[in-house]
């Protein structure tokens, strides 16, 4: 029994952490509707700048966390300025192609720039050890994740479903017309949008790498996970996404633990099943 | 003399909806000019005739994904899994039982087609990405099971020791690859001809419609599921043939036949050559594996770069592939020329 919770512990933080990377995902392909399958690339870019500004310069690990999401942000608000923007109100499938090209490409680049070899990622000491309460026992990383997520989780669905904000995107999406004639500026309103969504990928990544390592390969593997926590959890739905990352991130480990045999069956088999019953996903709002 | 309808009349109509399928049906040039030089490569590159073949086989791959992506907008990234159960159907048929290879096509088709037809009951329900992520779902799934099935599928090793008897029981696959290339152009360019007819008939014209506007379907009576269901598992034995053309012309199968990266580079290949018009397919199967086999020559670990950089030109330009960068170039010189 206090095996099984220790487990359900580190199912836990791996759903946050799925969260933090899928949030921004949320953002943008749930709530905007661009199918943006380079957000892993986000991702890999804030794991890779955390990596950067601690191993070379030496700067604290909180200190390089901003700047990760901060990097992210710029980078993608550079590619939304120059390509996304056009694909917005197009069809569906090209943006999947368009944004497959550039993971095609940001992993080649990755492998350029920063070699094909993991690096290693240091957190500060006090989140090294593990912690103790009865027979509770978890890593103290873990255990950041889950509170850094829970206050993360927080923020982004008061930020999002409950302010004008949210609101305007949801609307945008919906009528654009309406939308604009209601003297809302749709393109700051998308970019801003894009910019948080990139930020939270930036942050998710930076903050998956101790547990998840780094590679370039990194936003073709989580990829898979990223697109399944948001559409299992419905489009648009925050605590949609939410859900899904734990429900996603407790099966995976525990069902890795107690029948390691069935890997990764669990998980597609449960995806392709919910789909079935619910098209639209779990929290889902319908037909778009 | 053929009598001429009276105008509005319901047989004029039926005249001109028979006459618009026939203009719809005509060869193009490039169809032409892409078999005659296919064949014409048995002659000229007798020395690459293996990949020459690899390359035509991943071409019927691709034309395969075409039907259900081009026409029928069904997107996909888990094809490679019908085409590994097409690949794994012919190499354990012929490793274990029966080496014939017709034998082991018809089975390949079979056995992918008839997973196609339990798949295409989930996908068709769905649109846009959930359909996405369902076939994303399939593939891995199909890799996970040929990488546990240790006993059945060589697992990891990849799948040895297939006995492929002569091609009706006289001609014995060569080194050289001549047979095999003989066998798969045959085989391919029957299925080119069945695909064709296929997609130019009433039924290829309402996957286009549904693909163009799923709403206004079932307004002219076509049932939107059943038709992307047909299309789905028609799409599945295709490249199921695909697989178990690879596995007798190269008489072993590797893990990856089903793999994640299968199922991408051939949407690539698709895009480069061109959506919606099968020879498209054959053209960007044959563009990507030359493409791929330089780039890797300059570069062996970056040369996705130089791919990814491609399908986004392509998709950002809207130019169609090659075949529509051909089609738009011969126009515009004809136009110059009849002026």
């Amino acid at each position: 029994m206090a095996d099984f919770i220790n487990i359900l512990g580190a199912g836990v933080a791996y759903g946050v952490l799925l969260f933090l990377m899928a949030g921004g995902l949320s953002v943008t392909m749930g709530m905007m509707g661009f199918a943006n399958l380079a957000h892993g690339s986000l991702s890999m870019l804030g794991g890779y700048i955390v990596v950067m500004l601690m191993n070379w310069y030496g700067w604290p690990f909180f200190g390089a966390l901003p700047m990760a999401a901060i990097g992210a942000a710029v980078a993608g608000v550079l590619v939304e300025r120059t390509i996304f923007k056009r694909f917005y109100w197009g069809n569906q499938l090209d943006q999947v192609l368009l944004t497959i090209g550039i993971v095609t490409m940001t992993v080649a680049g990755a492998t350029f720039v920063w070699g094909a070899v993991p690096p290693a990622v240091h957190v500060p000491e006090f989140l090294e050890g593990r912690v103790h309460a009865g027979f509770f026992d978890i890593g103290s990383y873990r255990l950041f994740l889950i509170v850094f997520g829970g206050a993360l989780t927080a923020a982004m669905v008061l930020g999002l479903e409950f302010t004008s904000f949210g609101a305007k995107i949801r609307a945008a999406v919906d009528n654009r017309r309406m939308t604009v004639s209601c003297g809302i500026n749709i393109d700051r309103l998308f970019m801003l949008a894009f910019a948080i969504g990139s930020a939270l990928a930036g942050l998710g990544g930076g903050l998956a790498i101790y547990l998840v390592g780094l590679d370039p390969s990194f936003p073709v593997k989580y990829l898979v996970y990223l697109l399944v926590v948001v559409v299992v959890g419905g489009m648009g739905s925050i605590r949609g996404t939410l859900a899904a990352s734990l429900a996603l991130g407790i099966c995976d480990v525990v069902g890795k633990y107690y029948i390691p045999y069935l890997g990764a069956f669990i998980i597609y088999g449960i995806t392709v099943a919910i789909l079935m019953v619910r098209p639209n996903g779990l929290f889902g709002r319908g037909g778009h | 003399m053929v009598a001429v309808p009276a105008p509005g009349s319901a047989a004029a109509t039926t005249q001109t909806a028979r006459a618009l399928f026939v203009r719809r049906a005509a060869w193009r040039w490039e169809e032409i000019a892409f078999w005659v030089l296919a064949a014409a490569s048995y002659f000229i590159f007798p020395g690459h005739l293996v990949l020459i073949t690899q390359a035509m086989i991943t071409g019927l791959f691709v034309v395969s994904l075409d039907l259900m992506f081009g026409y029928a907008g069904i997107p996909s990234f888990g094809h490679a899994a019908f085409f590994g159960i097409g690949a794994y159907t012919a190499g354990i048929l012929a490793r274990d039982w029966w080496g014939d290879p017709l034998v082991g096509l018809v089975a390949g088709a079979l056995v992918a087609g008839l997973a196609g037809a339990i798949c295409s009951q989930i996908v068709a329900r769905l649109h846009g990405i959930a359909m996405l992520m369902v076939t994303l779902g399939i593939g891995l799934i199909c890799y996970e099971i040929a990488n546990k099935w240790n006993s059945m599928t060589g697992g990891d090793d990849g799948l040895q020791g297939m006995q492929i008897t002569p091609l009706l029981g006289r001609f014995t696959f060569d080194i050289d690859g001549k047979v095999g290339f003989i066998y798969s152009f045959i085989v391919i360019f029957i299925l080119y001809l069945a695909a064709r007819r296929l997609v130019n008939s009433p039924f290829g014209l309402a996957l286009k419609g549904i693909r163009e506007n799923v709403r206004r379907m079932p307004a002219l009576g076509i049932g939107v599921r059943a038709q992307l269901a047909l299309a789905f598992t028609i799409s599945a034995a295709l490249a199921g043939v695909a697989g178990a053309l690879l596995a007798e012309t190269t008489q072993y199968i590797a893990l990856e036949v089903l793999g994640f990266d299968r199922s991408i580079s051939v949407q690539i290949a698709l895009v480069m050559g061109g959506m919606g018009n099968l020879i498209g397919g054959m053209i960007g199967a044959i563009a990507y594996t030359v493409l791929r086999d330089q780039l890797s020559l300059i570069n062996p670990a970056y040369w996705d770069f130089w791919v990814g950089l491609i399908l986004v030109v392509i998709v950002m330009t809207g130019t169609g592939g090659i075949t529509g960068i051909l089609r738009r170039t011969v126009d515009r010189v004809a136009a110059r020329i009849k002026r």
